[in-house]
């Protein structure tokens, strides 16, 4: 099942957030190639946003070929090339790293206190 | 697509009011949120859309057509739901659908029956023993039951209350899935409904300042807070309107890659409400006025 949770305090604008949440379900394995998602109409008004919002999103997400629709059928996870997956998300990895530095730097942090928290993070996931 | 509604360059003088050069379209299957404060024209426009006054110059189109030369046909296909009430106040409700139904080709009576259990409207009342609520959901019951391609709603929220208003949001999303239909309502206050809005268009002073996607419109403006001591001349050109108090200011701008240019993380950018820009554009409206 799709979740999508939107904040309206977020300065990200809301089709942008629709799109992260479904991207990430999909490159996670949430969502299987070949699942069907709500029509772009059924979406707006479940999610209570107008039809120009959801119609941005399964825009931008038929962009990155995560979905695919099919005129009359509806629109549906695309099937995803291995290497490709991998590919988009290392690049997500790097997006929240890349979050993590700035906050760091924020609080005046070094790299190698950065990568002692990595370590330690790391280190403690694997004994779980 | 097919602009289902099309409003160009209309003109209407009144001894203290004017619209000049009003202009903008919907598209068949979106909504439209249009919005001012009171005395703005919103109710002009719809009036005149609606053929009940005489415009100047300019021209209106209706489902693609001249909204005069095929008002029968075109009204046969809107619902449209008054500000005021337009119905006899001395008529109980189902005289009153007896009198209006049969203008109608499309009128259901099984849709009619299903709105009055919905909005629980006592049909044995004269219309004038119901509440301003009440009236407005009669409003609403009766420009619905003949399944208009267009919705036309001249302040719709006005006197309902909260829970109202979202029942009435769940049933215009509900006619939203088909993608045939089309919405245009007015506002003064902006409301809930503008959060299924795929358009506003917003009039001040008989001129309508822009009509665009609602998510342009969140994404091009931005509220920008900060401390006094930011502030200069320069800076100021980059916003439609500035407040100050003695702890900070709070401004409008359109320029948001500008102001994080200058001012970094030192201010907060925040995506404005379409109140927020009402008010903003109101004032500076106001005070070019003064100066």
């Amino acid at each position: 099942m799709m979740k999508i949770i939107l904040s309206n305090s977020s300065d990200k604008p809301i089709y942008e957030q629709i799109v992260e949440q479904i991207r990430s379900q999909i490159l996670y394995g949430e969502l299987s190639e070949g699942t069907q998602l709500p029509s772009i109409r059924k979406l707006a008004q479940e999610l209570r946003i107008s039809v120009i919002t959801t119609k941005r999103a399964y825009e931008e997400l038929e962009r990155e070929k995560l979905i695919e629709t099919v005129a009359g059928k509806g629109s549906f996870v695309a099937s995803q090339n291995k290497e490709l997956m991998r590919e988009k998300k290392l690049a997500e990895i790097e997006n929240k790293l890349s979050e993590a530095i700035k906050d760091s730097k924020l609080l005046n942090m070094t790299l190698d206190d950065l990568i002692e928290i990595l370590r330690f993070l790391y280190e403690e996931d694997k004994h779980e | 697509m097919n602009n289902i509604l099309e409003v160009q360059n209309i003109n209407k003088s009144y001894k203290d009011f004017s619209l000049k050069n009003v202009s903008f379209e919907l598209k068949e299957g979106y909504i439209m949120g249009f919005i001012g404060p009171n005395g703005a024209g919103k109710t002009t426009v719809i009036k005149l859309i609606m053929n009940l006054i005489k415009k100047d110059s300019g021209s209106i189109k209706v489902f693609g057509k001249d909204h005069i030369k095929n008002e029968k046909e075109i009204k046969d296909r809107i619902g449209f739901v008054y500000d005021d009430n337009c119905y006899y106040e001395e008529f109980k409700l189902y005289e009153i659908k007896r009198i209006i139904a049969p203008f109608y080709s499309k009128w259901n009576d099984d849709l009619f029956n299903k709105y009055i259990r919905q909005f629980e409207l006592p049909l044995d009342k004269k219309l004038k023993k119901l509440s301003k609520g009440m009236k407005m959901k009669f409003s609403i019951a009766m420009a619905l039951s003949h399944d208009p391609d267009l919705i036309i709603m001249d302040e719709p929220t006005a006197g309902l209350d909260p829970v109202f208003r979202a029942e009435l949001l769940e049933l215009l999303l509900e006619l939203m899935q088909n993608e045939n239909k089309s919405i245009f309502f007015s506002s003064h206050i902006t409301s809930d409904l503008d959060k299924i809005a795929d358009y506003i268009t917003f009039i001040y002073d008989g001129e309508i300042l822009f009509s665009r996607t609602k998510d342009e419109i969140s994404e091009s403006y931005g509220i920008v807070k900060g401390a006094n001591e930011l502030l200069n001349e320069e800076i100021k050109k980059s916003f439609i309107h500035c407040t100050q108090s003695p702890y900070g200011f709070e401004a409008l701008t359109m320029d948001i890659p500008k102001i994080r240019q200058e001012f970094g993380d030192s201010v907060i950018i925040e995506r404005p409400s379409l109140q927020d820009i009402m008010v903003h554009m109101h004032m500076a409206r106001r005070q070019a006025g003064n100066e």
